[in-house]
């Protein structure tokens, strides 16, 4: 453990904090966005922001593969539980996240057996091979791997569905609803909030840490140098992001804009070659993909290769995405965007908690609404009990 | 005259046995079920009454009793197993009521095809447990579910004890200033029986903390010390018997994170599966809030017992509308224990 609580020493964090007010002029502001839902998580958990003075500001980005899942993802995964009668695998944080008709996965898994009809299923899993075994060990089964993600957890479903060929499986499918982080950040940066109006000023990017292992940090330079916001790649510990921090704040003060990587110890330029390769032979690009937030995206999600439409859920069972608007009160998409605060939704903590989550940011630990709900709502006076 | 020939009853097959649906159905089976494989192990004159119920001598002082259901998988784990978890779960919520535990009663709920050699070895699991803690289990029940209604056994434990007059710890009773004391590493039976879920191998030699706290408890009473509250805080870890007593008792709390007792195995494990030890549960563990006066007086007398030789004063009671417990991260920042949203998942990228 010596080698993470460095990571987390009280004293580093102190001394980095002196460097972080010393750097930061007085006579601006400096505000910088988190992409990744575990930077989020690392900010609230460790009360970084604490430690940050008052002209340094985070905002959170939309990278949560769980909150950037529209309803109709959700929907697609019930309906195939439901009408197709698959057993279908899902991580748990998905299970929660609210879908059409006041359902949830967890609550359609509730209902199973007492709505007569097909008998469908549905499973907590940990990792896909879990419900690649599970196909192997029942295969009376059909069962579909509900995958989603970020570039981290594309390799491993990628491996899956090779084997599932391999081994011939029938009864082995997945719904790939895998996004593609680069086109998050430039459906941010392209949006009239941060280009014109200038409503979310946004002075640069902390950039992914494990995402970044595998498509390496080549893939934000384009960003650094197009729209000339500084990016600083960095790993997930509270260290970490106050060091990206610090070398953010330098980058403006030099009025530079160029791709930093903090996180050397595991991300390199070229990223991972092989787990590429791997994802490009089973994967190729959705002309679009609607996320929750930031709307269709053209070219920003993956689906599943021709030669592998076996293992496609989506064509097996002929299941299409239906659009579903949001709860009416909901701001996820403008917490995602960083045009609001979680603090700033109506009924963040009232009708909205981890408990009763109504939109998905409130769902993972990495969401926004539920890392300052569960960590940092101190800071507010009027939070329901 | 021919002399009667003895019935013969063939033993039970401890070695390739399975519970059937014979078990539970009140006949023959069940009664030599009752004897070979419950009664031979956890004999005592109480139970031996063989009556429906037993009937048991009281000691003077207010009856404390307290009732849980255990379901666990797997059934054994590094460190114990469901039989003697049952056993000192149900001690220990009589115990932290500053009770003295006298008598255990145990139902069980059987799956039909579950080993009988696994049964074997659950109750005698359950006799160590009990005679280790000189609280005898003094009657108990059996019912048998078919196959695919069950998770192999489901063992129910109530526990009766004593308190004398005087002694009112409870949880409304935190107030501003007491101190938090944890009695040792948080978060090993939780994580014992996750690494083994999730076969993570550097954690294989994380072992349950299952354990009986009703001595441990009996010299914390002695040393003295105003003990205002006391619990074992078992599922949903420290993070959730604190919000509870928080609650309860209407303040706010602080902890400091970097006086947490956490074993480094435990705490590399929790970081690989993204767990926060604070959610996981303990099963052998004590939170005691104390007056501050007494705080250095009760630490000395727990560290002094074997089951609470890690014990430490982990954060302090304070005033708080809110009812927050707050932490001092590591880091010096600050955050928000919550109460524990669904069940605590790994995390997935
Ligand atoms: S509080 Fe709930 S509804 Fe509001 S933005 Fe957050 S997750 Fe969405």
């Amino acid at each position: 453990m010596k080698f993470i609580d460095e990571f987390r020493d009280g004293g580093l964090a102190s001394g980095l904090a002196a460097a972080i007010r010393l750097a930061a002029k007085r006579t601006r502001d400096y505000h910088f966005m988190e992409f990744c839902g575990g930077h989020t998580h690392a900010i609230a958990r460790y009360g970084v922001s604490d430690l940050l003075p008052p002209n340094v500001r985070m905002i959170h980005g939309p990278g949560c593969p769980v909150c950037v899942l529209p309803v109709g993802r959700i929907d697609m995964a019930i309906r195939l539980v439901r009408e197709a009668g698959v057993t279908l695998c899902s991580y748990g944080d998905p299970l929660r996240v609210p879908a059409s008709g006041g359902l949830s996965l967890l609550k359609a898994k509730a209902g199973l057996g007492r709505n007569g009809g097909v008998r469908g299923d549905i499973r907590m899993i940990y990792s896909s091979a879990d419900a690649l075994r599970l196909a192997q060990r029942e295969p009376e089964r059909q069962v579909v791997f509900f995958a989603i993600g970020f570039e981290t957890t594309t390799p491993p479903t990628a491996v899956v569905i090779k084997q599932a060929q391999a081994l011939g499986l029938k009864n082995f499918s997945v719904l790939c609803c895998h996004v593609l982080t680069p086109s998050a950040i430039a459906s941010i940066l392209e949006s009239p909030a941060v280009r014109q109006w200038g409503s979310v000023p946004l002075d640069g990017f902390i950039g992914p840490a494990h995402v970044s292992t595998i498509i390496g940090s080549r893939p934000y330079e384009f960003f650094a140098e197009e729209y000339r916001k500084p990016v600083v790649i960095a790993g997930f510990e509270p260290l970490d992001v106050m060091q990206a921090i610090l070398m953010l704040i330098t980058q403006v003060n030099d009025g530079r804009a160029v791709v930093e990587n903090e996180f050397a110890r595991a991300v390199t330029r070229e990223g991972n070659r092989k787990a590429q390769q791997l994802v490009a032979e089973v994967f190729e690009l959705r002309r679009s993909f609607a996320w929750r937030g930031l709307g269709e995206l053209p070219y920003s999600a993956l689906r599943i290769r021709g030669c592998f439409a076996d293992f496609d859920a989506e064509r097996r069972f002929a299941v299409d995405y239906q659009a579903v608007a949001d709860h009416p009160a909901c701001e996820c998409g403008a917490v995602l965007r960083g045009v609001k605060r979680p603090q700033d939704c109506r009924i963040f903590g009232s009708a909205c908690t981890p408990e009763n989550p109504v939109g998905s940011c409130m769902v993972s630990s990495e969401g926004a609404c539920a890392a300052h709900y569960s960590f940092g709502r101190f800071g507010e006076v009027a939070v329901a009990k | 005259m021919s002399a009667q020939r003895k019935g013969y009853v063939r033993p039970l097959d401890l070695r390739h046995g399975r519970v059937d649906m014979t078990h539970g159905s009140g006949g023959r089976a069940m009664a030599q079920l009752i004897d070979e494989l419950f009664a031979s192990r956890l004999g005592n004159n109480y139970l031996g009454q063989g009556n429906d119920a037993a009937v048991l001598p009281m000691p003077p002082g207010r009856l404390v009793m307290s009732t849980d259901a255990h379901v666990v998988s797997p059934l054994f784990f590094p460190g114990g197993d469901i039989g003697c978890l049952s056993v000192h779960g149900t001690i220990n919520d009589v115990a932290v009521m500053g009770a003295t535990p006298l008598y255990l009663a145990a139902g069980f709920i059987l799956e039909e095809g579950f080993p009988l050699g696994d049964l074997a070895r659950l109750v005698d699991s359950m006799a160590h447990a009990a005679s280790a803690a000189e609280v005898p289990l003094v009657t108990g029940d059996t019912k048998v579910v078919q196959q695919g209604k069950g998770d192999g056994v489901y063992i129910t434990t109530t526990g009766v004890g004593v308190v004398a007059e005087g002694a009112d710890w409870s949880g409304n009773r935190a107030r501003p200033g007491d101190r938090i004391i944890v009695s040792g590493g948080i978060g090993e039976h939780g994580m014992a029986i996750m690494a083994q879920r999730e076969s993570i191998g550097f954690a294989a030699n994380i072992v349950s903390d299952s354990a009986a706290l009703h001595r441990l408890i009996a010299a914390m009473r002695a040393s003295g010390a105003e003990i205002h509250a006391l619990r074992d805080p078992t599922r949903g870890g420290v993070a959730t018997t604190l919000n509870e007593i928080a609650r309860q008792s209407g303040v706010g709390m602080m902890l400091q994170e970097s006086a947490l007792p956490i074993q480094p195995a435990v705490a590399a494990a929790c970081e690989f599966l993204g767990l926060d030890p604070l959610y996981v549960a303990n099963e052998g563990k004590l939170l005691a809030i104390v007056a501050p006066a007494d705080a250095e007086r009760l630490l000395v007398a727990m560290r002094a017992h074997p089951l609470g030789r890690h014990a430490a004063i982990v954060g302090s009671v304070h005033e708080d509308a809110r009812h927050f417990v707050q932490m001092t991260t590591t880091l010096g920042g600050r955050r928000i224990v919550d109460w524990l949203t669904g069940d605590q998942l790994p995390r997935i990228c």
